[in-house]
């Protein structure tokens, strides 16, 4: 009886609670702290195999790192389009800069076409050359809010910088089924030989159901998910447009020329 | 007392089996068995988690105040969960993005409670470590088998081994896409149910209500 009394005391309460929540934080930090190193490894690795499924150049079998190589990864200026090397691309982590009131900018209303609220100030770039050094795909990080969740993907395009090589979502929490379908092959494999730009430069690619837009500048958007449709759709005029890579592909169209 | 950790071990499987006779755990069953590898990966874990969570609980069990054991016992089996999942993004990344937030989701599961209060806080951690690795194995029997007839009429391959070539690569096999899509582990595990309660009838619940013949024919 004495026992009993003795275990349900307030004393011993606060004893059991506060060496249980000790030692399992304890636990769960070491293993925390210990795994990170890999951890971040595979995320790492899983990021560069996302930028290679979407230029399209992924292939399997061949460790991801030596596909890697031959990719060059740069970080740019937003604003002007120009590079910016004093930033390490090993360590931008521009996730983190788009949250960072230091490093982003606030979009607010009709500027924030893709719903993705802050635009950071730079963004890596991945241009992959062919032997003789020439650009042959670049790789540009694009997102936007679809129907439930921010859309993460890479847009790849051709060395003309108007054609896309591929498209590829590597985050997002869209309705499995539906929306979700952003991630299914068939539709991706729409994407590839379209045209972001019409003559004049200005955006023209349009993700919609139906017709209405010239073939060169259509993807058919999914049945079932209009909002996320419409997401990717924003996508595109945001990111190809002057607050996104826009300059950026300018100046690299003069200098590859 | 080999007898009794026999009986521990092995009554879970098939004579109290968790997901066939007590319906916990539905929730995982029904998300993670479309691919036989993820969901065996979920079932290791889900053994590490009830076998630890038994046994530590069990050493602890009087220590522990009855009115905060509840909090106790979930504290102990969320560490260990987040531990699973640190453990798997860090050597099985693949699965752990397909498993996302089920592993997550063990510590809700009504196994691993459900084990703690009515076992481990009553015997010691040896055998509330058996009864542990007893229910997992139950629970791990019935995904396995709805995850071998999902992938299999679903996709057409077992541990993402091909083996009916379908339709879509030139093969005979039209893939049924309804196997993959969470009701088919109802149907499937309904019907598990109803073999288990064939082969066992003393599992078959009593009616609560007898629906009597309509004796009254004044009515029309």
């Amino acid at each position: 009886m004495s026992n009993k009394r003795d275990r349900d005391s307030v004393q011993n309460i606060i004893i059991v609670a506060f060496s249980v929540c000790l030692v399992c934080a304890i636990v769960v930090s070491a293993a925390a702290v210990s795994l990170r190193p890999l951890q971040q490894e595979n995320a790492e690795l899983d990021r560069k195999s996302n930028v290679l499924q979407a230029a399209g150049i992924f292939q399997t079998g061949v460790s991801i790192d030596e596909q890697f190589e031959d990719i060059e990864t740069r970080v740019i200026e937003l604003a002007t389009g120009e590079f910016a090397d004093h930033i390490d691309p090993d360590t931008f982590d521009q996730r983190r800069a788009a949250r960072d009131p230091s490093q982003s900018q606030e979009l607010r209303g009709r500027e924030d076409i893709a719903g993705i609220n802050r635009l950071e100030d730079y963004s890596l770039v991945y241009l992959v050359r062919d032997d003789n050094d020439d650009l042959e795909i670049v790789i540009l990080p694009v997102r936007a809010y679809g129907l439930w969740s921010t859309m993460y993907g890479f847009l790849a395009l051709e060395s003309d910088l108007n054609t896309v090589a591929g498209l590829g979502f590597y985050d997002h929490a869209e309705t499995p089924g539906l929306g979700g379908e952003i991630d299914n092959r068939n539709w991706i494999a729409q994407w590839p030989g379209r045209k972001i730009y019409n003559d004049d430069g200005e955006v023209a690619l349009r993700v919609t159901r139906g017709g209405g837009v010239a073939e060169e500048h259509h993807v058919d958007g999914l049945s079932g998910a209009t909002l996320t449709s419409r997401g990717v759709d924003n996508m595109i005029e945001f990111w190809m447009g002057e607050r996104g890579f826009k300059p950026f592909l300018e100046n690299l169209r003069g200098e590859e020329s | 007392m080999a007898s009794q950790s026999k009986k521990v071990l092995m009554d879970p499987l098939f004579n109290n089996n968790p997901i066939g006779l007590q319906i916990l755990g539905i929730c995982s069953a029904l998300a993670v068995t479309t691919n036989m590898t993820v969901s065996l990966v979920m079932c290791l874990a889900v053994i590490f988690v009830l076998c630890l969570s038994n046994f530590f609980i069990a050493v602890i069990r009087s220590q522990i105040p009855s009115n905060i054991r509840i909090i106790v016992q979930m504290t102990i089996i969320a560490s260990l969960v987040i531990v699973v999942d640190q453990i798997l993004k860090a050597y099985a990344y693949d699965i752990s993005q397909q498993l996302s937030v089920f592993v997550g989701l063990i510590i809700t599961n009504c196994i691993v409670l459900g084990r703690a209060e009515a076992f481990a806080m009553q015997n010691p951690p040896g055998i509330a470590f058996i009864d542990g690795l007893g229910n997992a194995l139950g629970y791990s029997v019935v995904l396995m088998v709805v995850a071998f007839f999902r992938e299999f009429f679903g996709a057409g391959s077992l541990f993402g081994v091909q083996i009916l070539v379908p339709v879509s690569e030139g093969g005979f096999y039209e893939p049924n896409g309804l196997f993959l899509l969470p009701p088919s582990a109802f149907f499937i595990i309904g019907f598990m149910i109803w073999a288990l309660r064939v082969w066992k009838p003393e599992q078959i619940e009593e009616d609560e209500f007898e629906i009597r013949p309509n004796v009254n024919k004044e009515a029309f």
